[in-house]
């Protein structure tokens, strides 16, 4: 019941905003939609700590992590959608959109929202494979929405590089299936349900499901924003306006990046842990040392967030790949640290374009003088992307880094603790200039409406709350990690 | 009975695989097009013999959709693009057409090397021919990458998304009903995705340009 909910609400405000011309109450009509949902995520996590729970004559099936990440996807695209009217009302203002494309924008928005639900909730592995290649379908237009030549490349790219991309990681889940109607001899099941996957993963054929695997991380780490097929990332990153750049980044990354968790189970059971293990180091530690090296000289603000996006994705590979419970939580963790904060940076970033009218580093200086509170907002938003205490990010790298040394990967803890520190550098280099630097005249400081500064402060303050005391979700992350092990 | 149902399975696979190549041969798109379109009618053949032969109507069904979406809406939406840009002719690959060729052949002869390596699971006259599906997938992404207009990369996705479906028919006789449909629509919304960005980028400026996607950049 409580998952037909979560998914008909979403889907009941697409049909909302489909059939009314926009006007503001529809934007924040889809930011309650959002709130409810989330609300009753936190409710199925609570009743998944049991057991997990059914829907739909075992259509949907949510266990604690896919409880988790319907909390993770409510948290950003309330962050997300609280913006709506007041990114469109600029819009329209300044004419970049008609009333016309902002009534798209919201449906698409909510489209883009029920499929990220549909690809955690389902009990179908091909089932996820289609919510999650339906989502690059919806945000091709959400990032082509300011219509200039930028967002038309950047979409172009998005749409032929994540669209190749899926198609390998069809191919992965082909051949999954092939493995499990071979397994053990005889036709087990006909499905592609991931109880069956499991129930006969450590009987699947490891040269099929080293392939299968193989495929399958290179095509959901497209998604993911992995090297190699990261390069669509920056570009739709930054043409796209900011709240669908927040939740992209937030979750959609995340949400292919669980697919890969929930495969990666699957093949730790056919295969043992070194191939997984190899592999997701292998394109982890890549994608760490390629962000890095973009961020230390990075001109655009957007790109700079997206860049760090891709360290995030890294850190989250490196992590599944040692696959410990211990590990896995951290993950998780750092999967909801890492979507809150983006959210924040990303919309405040919104905030700062808007103001400015411009994303170059070179060119905004001296925010903290004239806007002291979206500086501040923008600063322990930074803060807490390199992870510094107490937020919650910090808690999450930290219980990581145990993680890897407990697996005996010193040489990763070595690289990841090098890259972190360099970006670390470049990004309070880039943080200085912008918010400390001498500002153009001497301008009056501008004060920011309650309505931008309130969600932003309190989604902080959340982050600092989880990275203090986890207890509210201790016992749902590790419940969670237990699930996705072989 | 067998003996028909081997070649004409094996007739239907290869057209398959010979469509693809024929695809990196032709340069106007109208032919190019008309190649897709063979492709499609002779994937959905693949997916109705199988059928026929193991009594199975979900897969019966599953021909019959991808008749109709791969065999004749997708062609008849790009022939619409092509009319519309009469310069979508390819004209300056990246790599020319006699070496493309080649290229494939010795594509084709790695889809065997790394195909038989997943056949040797389940040995039947459908799962050898699953290597022509890998084959029509590796020309579909040497297409992406060699060829510069906005229709040969379309059209380089749709050979990779039909060279997985004739691996998925070969290999299981279909993926379950829901999935093949949702992946069916996937594919034709892809296709109105790229059709719509073109059309709407050219009326801004030279899609050319953006398509060889060079303004985007650190």
């Amino acid at each position: 019941m409580l998952i037909v909910a979560i998914l008909v609400i979403p889907l009941a405000m697409t049909i909302v905003a489909a059939s009314f011309a926009w006007r503001p109450w529809i934007g924040w009509a889809s930011a309650s939609s959002c709130a409810a949902f989330l609300g009753l995520g936190i409710w199925l996590s609570v009743t998944t700590l049991s057991a997990p729970q059914w829907a739909l004559h075992h259509s949907f099936r949510a266990d604690s992590l896919s409880a988790f990440m319907v909390v993770v996807i409510g948290t950003v695209s309330l962050l997300a959608t609280l913006f709506t009217p007041r990114t469109m009302g600029q819009e329209i203002a300044s004419g970049v959109t008609t009333a016309r494309y902002a009534r798209h924008y919201v449906v698409l928005m909510q489209v883009f929202i029920t499929c990220m639900l549909t690809a955690v909730l389902t009990a179908n592995l091909g089932v996820l494979w289609v919510s999650i290649e339906a989502t690059t379908i919806a945000t091709t237009f959400l990032v082509s929405h300011r219509r200039t030549d930028g967002a038309f490349e950047a979409s172009w790219k998005y749409v032929i590089l994540c669209s190749v991309g899926i198609a390998l990681a069809f191919l992965g889940t082909v051949l999954i299936y092939y493995a499990q109607l071979h397994a053990g001899g005889t036709v087990h099941s006909s499905s592609l349900d991931w109880t069956s996957v499991m129930s006969v993963a450590h009987h699947l054929d490891p040269n099929v499901t080293r392939l299968a695997f193989a495929l399958l991380v290179v095509g959901y780490g497209t998604k993911v924003g992995l090297v190699p097929m990261h390069s669509w990332l920056p570009d739709a990153h930054s043409q796209a306006p900011a709240p669908v750049s927040a939740l992209m980044s937030g979750v959609l990354l995340t949400v292919a990046f669980y697919g890969l968790l929930r495969f990666r189970a699957v093949a730790v059971a056919a295969l043992g842990p070194a191939f997984p293990r190899a592999l997701l180091l292998v394109v982890g530690v890549a994608s760490l040392l390629l962000a890095t090296l973009m961020l230390i000289a990075q001109r655009d603000l957007k790109r700079m967030l997206a860049y760090s996006s891709i360290e995030h994705m890294g850190l989250l590979a490196i992590g599944g790949a040692v696959g410990t419970p211990l590990a896995i939580a951290a993950v998780l963790l750092h999967i909801l640290g890492h979507g809150i904060t983006k959210a924040v940076l990303f919309l405040s970033s919104g905030e700062i374009y808007h103001l400015e009218g411009t994303t170059e580093i070179a060119k905004i200086s001296g925010l903290l003088a004239r806007r002291p509170t979206l500086a501040g907002i923008f600063g322990f938003g930074l803060l807490s992307l390199v992870a510094l205490p107490p937020f919650s990010l910090f808690v999450s790298e930290l219980t990581m880094a145990r993680a890897e040394v407990d697996a005996g990967l010193w040489w990763v803890v070595a690289i990841s603790l090098v890259c972190l520190s360099v970006i670390f550098a470049a990004l309070t280099r880039h943080a200085r200039h912008m918010l400390m630097g001498a500002g153009p005249g001497d301008a009056t400081p501008s004060t920011l409406r309650a309505s931008v500064a309130v969600p932003l402060i309190t989604a902080l303050v959340i982050c600092v709350a989880l990275g203090i005391v986890s207890w509210p979700l201790q016992s749902l992350l590790t419940h969670a990690a237990q699930g996705v092990m072989p | 009975m067998n003996a028909t149902y081997i070649s004409a399975l094996e007739l239907a696979a290869g057209a398959v695989l010979l469509s693809a190549v024929m695809t990196l041969w032709r340069r106007s798109v109208r032919s190019i097009v008309s190649m897709l379109s063979l492709q499609g009618i002779s994937l959905s053949a693949v997916a109705i013999v199988l059928a026929l032969h193991e009594h199975e109507h979900a897969l019966l069904v599953t021909g019959c959709l991808v008749f109709v979406v791969k065999g004749l809406v997708v062609p008849a939406l790009l022939r619409r693009v092509s009319r519309l840009d009469p310069r979508s002719r390819e004209s300056r690959p990246l790599v020319n057409v006699p070496a493309s060729l080649v290229f494939a052949a010795v594509l084709i002869v790695l889809a065997y090397v790394v195909g038989t390596r997943i056949t040797a699971l389940s040995a039947t006259s459908a799962t050898h021919l699953a290597p022509l599906g890998l084959a029509t997938v590796l020309v579909g992404y040497f297409m992406l990458v060699t060829r510069r207009r906005a229709v040969s990369k379309i059209v380089g996705l749709i050979l990779v998304d039909n060279g997985i479906a004739l691996v998925t028919f070969l290999l299981t006789s279909g993926v379950p009903l829901i999935v093949e449909l949702g992946s069916s629509l996937d594919v034709l919304l892809v296709v109105v995705v790229l059709q719509f960005l073109m059309v709407s980028m050219r009326h801004h400026s030279d899609t050319d340009r953006l398509t060889e996607m060079k303004a985007l950049h650190d």
